[in-house]
This record gives C-alpha cells, structure tokens and sequence, in this order.
C-alpha cells in the first residue's frame, strides 16, 4: 500500500477495500515511526487529518469521488492552511495559525484529498538542502547523512520515504525538480501562471510556481489536473481552457525530438550524473526518440541573474513581517522603528537575511540600472534562448542537479556553492516554462540521480508523456529506500 | 564592485533588519562574494534589449470596483501580536 501509485490507491477506495479513514490511519502511523529520524514533517494533526478522512469516506459512499478523493497528501508548509499552523520554515510564522487556506488547499479540499500535514522546507523557500529551515535539516531517506535538497525537502523526503502518497511542493529556482532529484522521486514545476500563487507565502512572485511531487509521472498528471486552474485571486494566473493531462500519457514517444543542450553536457556535470543521464538518454532512443543538438548560449547567466531577481522581489514580498498584524514580534524595543528592526533580526534566519540585503541593495537608488534592470534585460536573452531552442526540438533534456544529494553541512557555511545547485534549473524558472524531475538511476554513494525535462509553455502533457513511457521500461520511480 | 562595512550597515537599515558589528562583517565577506558572483552581468551588452518582468505577456486584469470580501476583521486580527479594541498596537509614535 505504501508503494501504490495514486491511481492504485483510487481503485482500492472506490472498490472500498480500504476506507479513507483506514488510508489516512496507516501513513499517519508510518510518520509517528519515522518522522523523528527524517523530520519531514513540521505539523502533523492527526485529528484534523482524520476528519478529512470521515468526509472523503461519506463522499466515497454517497458516489461523489473523484481520482483523488480520500488519498492523503502532504502540503509544503509554505500554503496558508486554515486552522493549521502555516509557518514557511521560519520562526517568524512560527505562531502563524492561518485563517485562511490557499487556492491550492481548497482545491485539494474540494474534492476531499486528505491533508496528512506541513512538510519541512528551507525558510521562506530559500535554500537548496532544507538546511536553513527553523526546524532544523530534512534527512535524505536514502542516505540520512545526506541533505534530501531544497526548498521543498520536506515533501521530497516524504515521497520518498513512502510517509505519503504525494506531496505539494513549490518551486522558483529549483525548488521542486532539485529535491526531486535528490531524493530519488518525480516532481513538476508547471508553466508559470497555471497553479494559483493565492495562499502560497511568496518569496519572489514572477518565479514562484506550485506543483506536485510524487512517485509516478501518472500521480503527477492525476494532481496537476486538480492543482491547476484560474484563480481570480491571483493577478498573475493564467485565463485558459482547462487541459487534462493524463489522457495523453500511453501516447508513443516514436518521433519525439529531444534537444540536448550542449552547455549542460560540455562541463559542470559529475561523472556519475552524467552516466545515469546517458543510460535514460539512450533508453528514450530505445523509445523511438531522436536526440538534437541544442544551445542555450547565455545559460550561464540564469544563476547571476537568478540571484538579483529572486532577492530583489523577496525583500519587497518580506517587508510585510513587521511584527504588527501576524508572525513574530520582538520581547524588548524602544520605539517603533526598533520593535521593526529587532522583530525581523530575530524572526528571520540568516539566509533569509542574507537575500533580503542583497534584494534591498539592488534596489537601491543608484543601483535599481545597474543590477535590476540589467538583470530583467538579460531574463529576456534567456527566454529567447528557450524559444530559439524549442523550434529545433519538442523538449529539452538533461541532469536535474549537477551532483547527486550532497552532505549535511557540505555546503551550508559556502552560499555561492549552495546556489550553484540551481545551476540547470533556474533558467526555466527565469523563462517560466515547465521543468520536470524524474529518477533515472544512482550515482555515488547510491544517492538517486535526476533527469530534467524542460518543456515549451504550456507543454506538461508531453512532457508528463515523456516521463510516463520511460517509466513504464524502467522501475527506478518505484524502488524505495526503506 | 567592493562593499564597504558602512554599505552594509546601510542596507541594513533600509530593510529594518537589525544588525551588530560581527553580524556586520561575516555578512560583508559574503555579500561581496555574492556580487562577485553577479557581476557577470555585465559582460554582456543588453543596451538593445527591453527588460522582462513576468513570463507571459499578460495585461493586468480589471475588475467592477464592488466589494466581493466579507468582514473577517476578528478572524484575521486573531494571529496579531498585539490588538486592543479592533486596532493594531504598537509603540508610541507621536507624543
């Protein structure tokens, strides 16, 4: 059962062979035993879980199931979730119980999936390891002396573990396909626009994207056609028809151009990355594919760029946590002024801090040309540089990371390191095209390795496609560390 | 590009993020190393290239100036640090 795809799970409800209740009981069970040793989870409330399962049963018995109704998902804890404590990996929202859900959480509600709990991630998102998180490291299921990647290491190692079916995950420059990858799982950035940002606590909004994180491509075309939508609410989403992605996952890859970028390949890459990555390259051949040669001069760009861009739009977002309306509010000040600056010297961590100050520097009068604009100015070769590549090819291909999962502590002193992680991903995330991660093999220390599959907007059917008939020849998506 | 300790400091408190000597220092060397890491940006000539804010070419939406939220003012002041009679406390700021 801990192994069952969602589709098999789906079937085991409808058939009423298992309740929702029973369901829920059982992986609740499973995080009470193993949490403590990977701490995947911020908040677990079995009561409230519970009740969500009641009703999912009453929807299952009264005929108005859904796929997804009665399955238990793990929500990041970056989605404001009513009633339960939301705090975004940071002590500042470390009191922060929301009153309100976000549009990802209420669609999830609607068809009565169940929330098995907030998964642990790095603060306010940033981070690439679950290192910077105020309560403390995510361990890789793998490998427990390994970081399970970031920002959403939390939902990562959950999937993994098998301490859910599935999980949410969000992404900005990585934050889905690295932990993803590390950690051995599938995971989908979609096209920016598609998932409601309503809710989701931002951290740089042109960037920030929703998605799902689960064992098989077919999970994650089964939670993308609940996640996605049009949501008023949010300025930024998309108004477009409603897409299906699962009716195309059995379609033949036979003809289906893969372009390889030759800066990915040409440097930066392990050994062992790059063996795993050729072994999924010639099984996608074996498919019927066709590999191109693809450049994307100005890739190495993405993380300079990424790194004015992210920041300066996170120390606009996180100005709101002043210690007035909600969060955390300093013990002692003086004045006003001081009740601000201890308040957010105290509740944020030092990452956090780190980006806010390069965020407000760039921003600065004098600076705003030279760093912000050129920075928006060179977001736009990048993306050219996608729509260049994609009338050569129908997706890209290539590593996820450049290394498999990295030690705890390796990196968390050197941030430069620490953001070079992003490295392959970042670039999609700057264009606001789709990205993917799925697990194609091992490498060093058996940590898993992650094959990126970057698609045109809007493409995620194809790319789900892709990555559901490499999985239907390959059992790495189904191989579990314990 | 070189950051100074004063630069630092500065930035510091336009963000309203307090900061000590020692915080101040180890946060420079890192800081600087990060621009380093930046400056890469401008090897490259964008003097013809129109700046890119958001993904899609997407117009902001509008909407009828109507009220469409109902008043959870108790609900939402429920998570404040510090509320008295349906406002917001905070320090003195006029005397």
């Amino acid at each position: 059962m801990f192994n069952a795809s969602l589709k098999q799970l789906s079937v085991l409800l409808a058939e009423k062979k298992i309740s929702s209740t029973e369901l829920t009981e059982a992986f609740l069970k499973r995080v009470k035993t193993l949490n403590p040793e990977y701490n995947a989870f911020i908040t677990v409330n079995e009561e409230m879980s519970l009740e969500q399962a009641q009703i999912a049963d009453k929807m299952i018995a009264s005929g108005q199931a859904s796929t997804l109704t009665g399955i238990p998902i793990a929500q990041k804890d970056i989605f404001c979730t009513k009633g339960w404590l939301t705090t975004c990996g940071s002590k500042m929202l470390s009191n922060f119980v929301s009153p309100y859900d976000a549009g990802v959480i209420e669609r999830f509600n609607q068809i009565g999936s169940v929330n098995i709990g907030k998964t642990n991630m790095d603060e306010f998102a940033m981070g690439s390891s679950n290192e910077t998180s105020f309560y403390g490291p995510v361990r890789n299921p793998w490998d427990v002396s390994a970081v399970p990647g970031g920002s959403s290491g939390g939902s990562a190692c959950a999937v993994a573990a098998r301490l859910a079916p599935a999980a949410t995950g969000t992404d900005t420059g990585g934050s889905i396909r690295q932990p993803a990858a590390l950690c051995g799982i599938s995971g989908i950035k979609p096209t920016y626009g598609l998932v409601s940002r309503y809710g989701m606590i931002a951290f740089a909004s042109s960037l920030d994207q929703g998605g799902p994180m689960a064992k098989y491509a077919e999970d994650l075309a089964l939670m993308l056609n609940v996640m996605t939508g049009f949501d008023a609410r949010d300025s930024t989403s998309l108004q477009r028809e409603k897409e299906d992605y699962v009716c195309v996952l059995e379609k033949p890859l036979t003809g289906l151009r893969i372009g390889l970028p030759k800066e990915y390949f040409s440097k930066g890459m392990s050994k062992d990355v790059e063996c795993a990555v050729e072994k999924a390259l010639q099984e996608y051949r074996n498919l019927g594919a066709e590999a191109v040669e693809i450049s994307l001069p100005n890739s190495e760009l993405s993380i300079p760029v990424y790194y004015v861009l992210a920041p300066a739009e996170a120390s606009s977002n996180l100005s709101r946590f002043d210690g007035v309306r909600y969060g955390y509010r300093a013990k002692s000040y003086s004045d006003l002024s001081d009740m601000y600056r201890k308040s957010r010297a105290e509740g944020f961590g030092a990452e956090v801090k780190r980006r806010i100050l390069i965020g407000t520097y760039v921003l600065s009068h004098g600076y705003y040309d030279a760093y912000y604009v050129k920075a928006q100015k060179l977001r736009r070769l990048i993306a050219q540089d996608f729509i260049d590549a994609f009338k050569q090819c129908d997706i890209i291909m290539g590593p996820t990371a450049p290394t498999v999962a990295f030690d705890l502590g390796e990196k968390s002193k050197d941030p430069i390191q620490m953001y070079l992680s992003d490295i392959y991903t970042s670039a999609a995330s700057l264009a606001g095209l789709p990205g993917m991660s799925i697990p194609v093999g091992f490498g060093e220390k058996n940590r898993p390795v992650g094959l990126h599959i970057i698609g045109n907007y809007f493409a995620e059917a194809r790319m789900l496609n892709a990555a559901h008939q490499y999985q239907q020849i390959t059992d790495w998506h189904q191989r579990t560390p314990v | 590009m070189t950051l100074s300790i004063d630069d630092v400091k500065r930035i510091a408190d336009l963000a309203h993020i307090e900061v000590n000597e020692d915080e101040a220092k180890a946060t420079l060397t890192q800081l600087s190393d990060i621009f380093n890491l930046i400056e890469k940006m401008q090897a490259v000539n964008t003097s013809t290239v129109e700046p890119m804010s958001h993904a899609q070419d997407v117009t902001q939406r509008l909407r009828d100036d109507v009220v469409t939220e109902t008043d959870q003012r108790e609900l939402f002041q429920s998570v404040a640090p510090q509320v008295e009679a349906a406002l917001y406390l905070v320090p003195k700021v006029i005397e």
